[in-house]
């Protein structure tokens, strides 16, 4: 089967999520989504103009700005960094448009080295 | 800049009003105030506070006391960051003989912990005026960092940069079609004060007068001009 990412692994947000040990702050929906890429940047508006459906987002914004602009790009899921809670209102946002949203301790060079090793990583 | 020559710039420039709005700060606003009212121009005292998201965003209040209590908002919510001098500039309050009397030890460049909607609800809980700073410009504006401008966001106006295009921001955010734009220099050194300005259609300088041409209220208005 031909892998729809750029990269050499198939991966789904719950494989991530389990791989890495992320939080997940809402309900488990939208977990078999394939990803199939990542985006990092803490401007949304950078985020809304080059983010590509189906890409992880890490970021350290909690504003529920985050989560209107993830169900706009279609995004996969959302990470947040550095231990860091989302906004009540992102989280509410997020579980209406049935948005994974996620969280680490890690900081976001770490996680996205991570992420970049799973989805490169050699069978 | 002092607040003396910052008044006495603005009378040479012709200015009406002018808001202090120092970064996370509202320390300067009495003593500009003091030296306002010796040369007819009025002063709107504030902050250009960072929210949390990184959003620069101007607040008015009406009298000092009302100020102080945004200024205790401020303190309680700075994080713990030093100020490199050296590096960020000494941030010094002075007095009317320009003596030293403060000195912040805390980075006021630093984002508050709180985000835009918290500051928003404490600024108009103190009846005072809230402006998204410089929303044309692709660093620390509500869009660089929000995308858009949350539709449930209450703010009297938006602030467009010396050269921010009002026609392409409402191309681009049709949302924003009756919002009131002002433009303002936001100068940080002497030379750039006047530089932008906005024309207010008003009754008389007060701060109420400035809160209703903000809200296009009664017949008040602002022209960009």
């Amino acid at each position: 089967m031909l892998n729809s990412n750029l990269y050499g692994n198939q991966m789904t947000v719950k494989d991530l999520m389990e791989a890495l040990d992320l939080t997940l702050f809402n309900s488990e929906t939208s977990l078999d989504r394939e990803i199939k890429g990542g985006y990092v940047s803490d401007l949304l508006s950078d985020v809304m103009g080059f983010a590509k459906e189906g890409e992880v987002w890490v970021t350290l914004q909690t504003h529920k700005n985050v989560a209107a602009i993830a169900s706009l790009k279609e995004l996969a899921c959302v990470i947040i960094v550095k231990g860091g809670k989302f906004d009540d209102d992102t989280l509410r946002h997020a579980e209406e448009e049935g948005i994974p949203m996620l969280g680490t301790k890690l900081e976001t060079f770490e996680i996205v080295g991570k992420i970049y090793q799973l989805l490169n990583a050699k069978p | 800049m002092t607040p003396g020559n910052i008044i006495e710039q603005a009378r040479i420039k012709g200015l009406d009003i002018v808001g202090i709005t120092d970064h996370n700060s509202t320390l300067h606003g009495e003593l500009t105030s003091y030296y306002s009212t010796q040369r007819d121009v009025f002063v709107l005292c504030g902050a250009e506070v960072t929210t949390k998201e990184e959003v620069h965003c101007l607040a008015f209040f009406e009298n000092f006391s009302k100020l102080k209590i945004f200024q205790s908002y401020i303190d309680k919510n700075l994080p713990d960051i030093p100020n490199s001098p050296d590096f960020f500039g000494d941030q010094v309050q002075i007095d009317k003989d320009l003596n030293i009397i403060y000195e912040e030890p805390r980075l006021l460049t630093s984002a508050l912990n709180v985000n835009i909607e918290e500051v928003v609800l404490k600024v108009h809980e103190l009846d005072g005026i809230f402006i998204p700073a410089h929303i044309d410009k692709s660093k620390n504006s509500i869009l660089s960092q929000l995308g858009f401008i949350p539709f449930d966001l209450q703010y009297e106006a938006l602030e467009l940069s010396k050269f921010g295009d009002v026609d392409k921001i409402k191309k681009e955010h049709p949302y924003l079609q009756n919002c009131t734009f002002l433009r303002s220099s936001d100068a940080h050194f002497l030379e750039d004060i006047g530089t932008s300005f906005s024309i207010f259609e008003m009754e008389t300088r007060s701060f109420e007068e400035i809160k209703m041409a903000l809200k296009q209220q009664n017949n008040r208005k602002v022209i960009l001009v």
